[in-house]
């Protein structure tokens, strides 16, 4: 092969080539070009070691969150106080379970390529649900969470089947009108079973004492911390099985998949429920933090900034997710702060008013990532990391481009 | 009968304004693809530039009124063509990003507007007709819902002229038909982009003039909430017809008013349980292309 074939690689012009003899191999071109980012792959081995390390990171960061409740440690600037006070564990809590709503929106968005704008409907009936449901029932916590989880199957299925019939846009704007209709429904209050304006106190009888309470902070600090880690392994989980696969071809292309003789609809409703699921538990352990329902955690506004969060991460990405979402709540929190502080109340109108409106400066950051950072934070991250790289391996070898690497393993 | 009546009127005013707004959102959706969230900030921009115009030079006179109608309507378009011009045009072809900037966008302003004229309604008078009654076949109906339903139908019929009889329209319409087609004649229809942004934020800025004397009040939340139903309309209508806008505008309002009085206000949910029929038995709207 000529290195003029070589350098402008695709798949199409390379394995024209040798169509006899490339069987077998032009579906690792697909790969290689599919994920241009990777472009020099070290091999097998070199993947497999990077997980691992991944996922020890992981594992070693989850149990630093474990035992920071027993630590003293100051971040001035982004904790209200040590981290085993109750106003930073509660802020903390907070942080993760965001992180992990933005991880089932990730699902939607990022896997099934699915933008939905009505996602804090299931929050909200996880909220509201369980609310109501230990406001008028007297039943234990766990059957009162194991009957809202079914209610929100079947609200989800309901939904999900009639606004997929739409895609893209129209998928948008109709799943944001069924989220209208139940945030109306909560605003209605009606026969003052969901408290209007005002929302819902969490009626604590029948909880169990470990998680009500102030002084009982670090337990609810923990049940987030638990639900974030299970939720980014079923999603992680979730993204790696045939479903998972199966959505991610969907959002590529599915008039392909339709022909392979797969059902795009009943792969895109199923990430769609599990989705919905996955976010409605954590409404429900949102509630137990809060002890407390209120009419935002049904609104659009909570979808967006749900979508703010991923898309600040990095479409696409499991941590990008997380870093989001954490890094969205901080932000919004420290941001109410510095509203309310001396210095900015000082300022003349034209700056004081843009900087005491947290939500002006978020919404202002969110264009400028969506313009200059596509990829959003880990995307950049990534693309500087690569940079780097590719600086010190043209210091060793020769520029080698995929099609060069596939000619040696030939 | 005389309730019937009424309710038929509010009705119509009420899809008047949401005529307004569907009007810019489904021309933007079918030329450009783009679902324009921001599309209730300039509404609210432009009821909050009337509500100043009516609030400096006395608000209780016609002259005042149709100044406020006119400077709320260019507010609208000044916004929209800004935006069109600085954010959406750098994310050409790319749908999802321009709707992200859109949201970015809304989100920004409304607290911008929060931060300006603070969170709560504040509430506007209008000229004194407006608030005198007719008698239309035994009901009393409120002169501004009139004042609504003409403005609207002159809007309709202005931009109906406009597709119709003027090449920029017809450039328009082409370009809904078919982009690549209109671009390969050699004519920029770029141009054509920023000018259907710049309709529709005029009469988003007209509606939310409109708006504030038909509900009494202005707050930044007013476009937020107004969108939702535009939305609704524009895909029971079919996204990218103007007309199916108009019939479905109507229809929808209509429909609200009618069980919010006879269901005992259920108006919103009877509204969502119609988008979920016409999604079931036709998920190109009213009038819409079938694909």
């Amino acid at each position: 092969m000529t290195t003029d074939t070589d350098t402008s690689s695709t798949d199409g012009t390379a394995s024209q080539d040798r169509p006899a003899a490339d069987g077998g191999r032009r579906h690792r071109k697909h790969d290689a070009h599919g994920a241009p980012g990777s472009a020099p792959r070290p091999g097998r081995p070199g993947i497999t070691g990077r997980r691992l390390a991944a996922w020890a990171a992981g594992t070693a960061g989850v149990l630093l969150l474990v035992l920071l409740p027993l630590l003293n440690i100051s971040l001035p600037g982004v904790l209200p106080g040590p981290s085993y006070t109750p106003g930073s564990l509660q802020l903390l809590a907070m942080c993760m379970l965001m992180a992990a709503a933005a991880l089932t929106y990730h699902l939607l968005l990022g896997v099934a390529g699915l933008l939905s704008f009505g996602h804090a409907l299931y929050f909200g009936a996880g909220v509201y649900g369980l609310a109501i449901i230990l406001q008028n029932l007297d039943i234990p916590l766990l059957p009162a969470m194991g009957l809202t989880l079914l209610i929100v199957i079947v609200l989800a299925h309901v939904v999900g089947s009639i606004s997929l019939r739409v895609s893209g846009i129209p998928f948008a704007m109709v799943t944001l009108a069924f989220a209208q209709a139940g945030s109306v429904i909560v605003g209605r209050n009606p026969e003052g079973k969901t408290g209007g304006d005002e929302g819902l106190t969490l009626r604590t009888d029948n909880l169990p004492d470990v998680l009500v309470g102030v002084v009982n902070t670090r337990n609810l600090y923990w049940l987030a911390l638990a639900v974030l880690v299970a939720v980014f392994l079923i999603v992680t989980w979730v993204q790696s099985s045939r479903a998972g696969h199966a959505a991610a071809a969907v959002r590529e292309n599915e008039l392909r998949v339709r022909v392979l003789g797969l059902q795009p609809y009943l792969v895109k409703l199923l990430i769609f429920v599990v989705s919905a699921v996955l976010v409605c538990i954590i409404g429900m352990a949102f509630l137990l933090l809060q002890s407390g329902a209120v009419p935002r955690a049904v609104s659009s506004d909570l979808t967006v900034t749900l979508l703010v969060m991923v898309v600040l991460g990095g479409v696409g990405s499991r941590w990008g997710a997380v870093i989001g979402g954490v890094f969205y709540t901080i932000l919004d929190q420290r941001l109410t702060t510095l509203a309310n502080s001396e210095a900015v109340k000082s300022l003349p109108d034209v700056l004081r008013v843009p900087l005491s409106e947290p939500l002006f400066i978020l919404g202002t950051l969110f264009i400028l990532v969506v313009i200059f950072l596509p990829g959003g934070i880990t995307g950049t991250a990534e693309r500087l990391a690569q940079r780097r790289n590719r600086g010190q391996r043209s210091a060793t070898h020769d520029a080698r481009t995929p099609g060069d690497l596939l000619e040696d393993a030939a | 009968m005389s309730t019937l009546v009424l309710l038929l009127f509010t009705g119509l005013g009420l899809g008047a304004l949401y005529f307004l707004v569907a009007a810019g959102l489904s021309l933007i959706y079918g030329l450009m693809g783009v679902l324009n969230f921001a599309h209730g900030a300039f509404l609210t921009l432009g009821a909050f530039t009337g509500w100043e115009i009516a609030r400096r030079t006395g608000s209780d006179n016609w002259g005042t009124f149709l100044l406020s109608l006119v400077i709320g309507a260019a507010a609208g378009a000044a916004f929209a063509a800004f935006t069109e011009f600085v954010l959406i045009r750098r994310l050409y072809q790319r749908h999802i990003e321009q709707v992200l900037v859109t949201v970015g966008l809304s989100l920004a302003a409304v607290a911008l507007f929060d931060g300006i004229w603070g969170t709560d309604p504040v509430y506007i008078q209008g000229p004194a007709w407006f608030k005198d009654t007719t008698e239309i076949l035994g009901a009393r109906i409120p002169n501004d819902r009139f004042v609504c339903i003409v403005a609207a139908v002159l809007v309709l019929l202005a931009l109906v002229f406009f597709l119709q009889k003027t090449r920029y329209g017809m450039i328009i319409r082409a370009g809904v038909e078919n982009r690549s087609m209109v671009t390969a004649l050699g004519i920029d229809v770029r141009k054509a982009f920023t000018l259907v942004f710049t309709i529709g934020g005029a009469a988003a800025g007209l509606g939310g003039v409109l708006a504030s004397h038909y509900f009494g009040y202005v707050s930044p939340m007013l476009g937020g909430s107004l969108l939702i139903f535009a939305f609704i309309v524009t895909v029971i209508g079919g996204l990218g017809s103007l007309t199916g806008a108009a019939i479905a505008a109507v229809a929808v309002a209509v429909l609200q008013q009618f069980a919010n009085f006879y269901l005992g206000g259920t108006g919103d949910f009877v509204v969502v349980l119609a988008l979920a029929l016409v999604l079931l038995f036709r998920p190109t709207g009213l009038l819409g292309r079938t694909a």
